[in-house]
């Protein structure tokens, strides 16, 4: 079964008193397991294709199917649910919660499943321990590297099992040794058969995942299927 | 769900503590608002309190008679007779026992102002002449010996009975019972102390006030005579008085007012003058306790508008905390956070501050009535009521001020609060 499946997806913003077409048909499939990343220029709306994928925002057009369920006509609390049960964040800039601590911040998404609180910060441990930080779980985000916090972001996204890992230019904010230490985590997880969709701008990057998915002006050029090493 | 409420105040008091200065002084409205709720209400209590206890002490049963100098007649009669006779008769009270349906018991008596010597001590007293049946109308209770008995106002007896802050000027030391003590010219026996009044008002303490000894009013009549001779410098009066005053208790207190009116009715008809007043304690009563409601009134007013402006401050700084705090809303959304989520998180932050608020208001607001019986030596009574009614208040003024900037908070686009710097 496809994990994601996304048919003739449109996407419109108003603007003014115009609209503005991001995404017009955009059809894209991703089996479990698969690593797959997504490239393309600016504005080529790779972005709010995540966007869409992560349900954090919804397709004005067309279906997406994530674990077999058909999210895209789903209200915001029913997309609330599904983010906090099937989808783990990656972001740029980590996003972490300041004034919490590590274990802390990777224990937010089991604190709102209303996962007791020993067992959350038994998984959040766990999980830190994994990513590399089992020593500094006690430290706050705010005292970490970049590199680290990222790899707290990491454990954070895996603390709630997803089905689907979504990661925005997860190296886009560090320096070259952090950023291969967090690529080295992904791969990882690659074989541990999660499924991880990666928006980023380096090729290299790009050629690491098994498939790219290549966007330009709202629409997919590449085959959905094609291996980014063939190009 | 389960519902970590633990956690979400812990992470309220974290955020409470990282803005110290700022909480406090967002709350300080709260603080002062539920302080001077409690304390001016405290303050108000007891001031009503004692004002209450002392026509309490009145007796709510009782109409009171009292004879007064009438003004018209005083500048006539003082110059051609020096003999002025006015105020209350043995006849008036014979007269209301007589026609007024109702009443219990009649107590008539004489007030004169003498004074007193034991061994060397020298007190001046009101030497009030009362009946065997005294105590019936006083809320006044005997604290050693006895009253005075129907045998001793029969025969006309040299008792008396003192109270106790005259006993207390009179013999330091020994027992009062069954010594004599000199009023004028006669020695009387004492046979009975009374207990003090029941309040602890300023004056009782200083022992200033309840300066008195009770003797048979027969024994007054047959001693001191109807007539009071007032000398003082250059001038000379004297003064016909039979009674000063007679008490005259109700079988029902519903039947109190009317009672009063019929028996000015009865007065009105054998005195030319009016040299006589009636005092309804139960009307003083409820005169005061209608005072003390407006001044609840009043006082909770400017404790509602104190914490109005305390609640308008807390939603001023929650709306900027919300505003502070986008990409935090923005990261917990994304992590699977639903809007009611977001509104619990800030509501009970707002509610946290605002509780704070009046748990500090609350100690201060109990500390100071506690001080200002401690130096201004006033009664000040803190009700449970009061002190419970503006926690509670200030906990809903958490809520009314923190329900907008949560609503805000919760309606934030996930995505741009995602990208918010």
């Amino acid at each position: 079964m496809s994990i994601v499946e996304v048919i003739d997806l449109y996407k419109e913003y108003p603007l003014g008193d115009h609209t503005v077409e991001v995404l017009h048909g955009v059809d894209v499939t991703i089996e479990q397991g698969e690593y797959v990343s997504i490239m393309g220029p600016s504005g080529s709306g790779k972005s709010t294709f995540l966007n869409i994928l992560g349900c954090l925002d919804q397709p004005t057009q067309g279906k997406y199917y994530l674990g077999g369920t058909d999210v895209s006509t789903l209200d915001d609390n029913d997309l609330s649910d599904i983010r906090r049960e099937r989808i783990g964040f990656i972001f740029q800039s980590f996003n972490l919660l300041p004034e919490l601590t590590v274990v802390e911040n990777i224990q937010v998404p089991l604190f709102y499943q209303g996962t007791p609180e020993e067992e959350a910060s038994e998984r959040a441990a766990d999980l830190a321990g994994i990513v590399g930080l089992g020593h500094r779980t006690d430290h706050r985000s705010n005292e970490l590297s970049g590199g680290e916090r990222q790899r707290v972001a990491i454990a954070r996204a895996m603390v709630n099992d997803p089905l689907v890992i979504l990661a925005d230019e997860p190296t886009g904010n560090l320096d070259s040794k952090s950023g291969q230490e967090i690529l080295r985590l992904l791969d990882d997880l690659k074989e541990q058969k999660k499924t991880i969709i990666m928006v980023t701008h380096d090729e290299e990057i790009g050629r690491r995942t098994e498939r790219t998915i290549r966007f330009k002006d709202g629409k997919v050029l590449t085959g959905p299927r094609m291996p980014a090493k063939s190009l | 769900m389960f519902f970590h409420a633990k956690r979400i105040i812990f992470l309220g008091f974290l955020n409470i503590w990282r803005h110290r200065l700022r909480s406090t002084l967002t709350i300080l409205g709260i603080v002062f608002g539920v302080c001077s709720v409690i304390a001016m209400l405290a303050i108000g209590e007891g001031a009503s309190f004692e004002a209450l206890e002392q026509i309490k002490q009145l007796g709510s049963h009782n109409i009171i008679l009292k004879s007064v100098k009438p003004p018209s007649s005083e500048s006539v009669n003082t110059e051609t007779n020096r003999m002025l006779e006015y105020g209350l008769t043995y006849k008036d009270a014979e007269r209301i026992k007589n026609t007024v349906p109702g009443v219990e018991v009649i107590v008539p008596s004489r007030t004169i102002r003498a004074n007193v010597t034991y061994r060397k001590k020298r007190v001046d007293v009101n030497v009030i002449g009362v009946v065997p049946w005294y105590l019936q109308v006083s809320n006044q209770k005997i604290k050693k010996g006895r009253f005075i008995s129907i045998l001793e106002t029969d025969d006309h007896k040299n008792v008396c009975v003192l109270s106790s802050n005259s006993a207390r000027r009179l013999f330091t030391t020994e027992s009062p019972l069954g010594k004599d003590i000199k009023v004028k010219s006669d020695y009387y026996t004492v046979i009975g102390v009374m207990e003090g009044s029941g309040v602890a008002t300023q004056e009782a303490k200083t022992g200033d006030t309840d300066l008195n000894l009770f003797i048979p009013l027969t024994a007054a009549k047959s001693r001191f005579g109807d007539i009071l001779v007032n000398r003082s410098s250059g001038s000379f009066s004297m003064e016909k008085v039979e009674l000063h005053q007679i008490i005259v208790k109700v079988q029902e207190i519903t039947a109190v007012m009317a009672s009063a009116e019929v028996i000015r009715g009865v007065l009105k008809r054998f005195h030319k003058d009016i040299d006589f007043e009636i005092i309804v304690p139960q009307r003083l009563l409820e005169q005061a306790e209608r005072f003390k409601r407006n001044s609840n009134i009043v006082l909770g007013s400017i404790a509602a508008i104190s914490l109005l402006v305390g609640g308008i401050g807390i939603m001023n700084i929650m709306l900027a905390t919300v505003t502070e705090r986008t990409r935090e809303i923005g990261i917990r959304r994304a992590l699977g956070a639903k809007k009611r989520d977001i509104i619990v998180q800030f509501l009970s932050e707002t509610v946290l501050l605002s509780g704070s608020g009046g748990l500090l208001g609350l100690i201060l607001g109990i500390t100071i009535p506690f001080l200002v019986t401690y130096f201004a030596d006033m009664i000040t009574i803190v009700k449970i009521w009061s002190v419970g009614g503006a926690f509670g208040i200030s906990l809903l003024i958490g809520i009314v001020f923190g329900i907008y900037p949560a609503y805000r908070a919760a309606q934030m686009d996930p995505i741009a609060a995602l990208r918010h710097e």
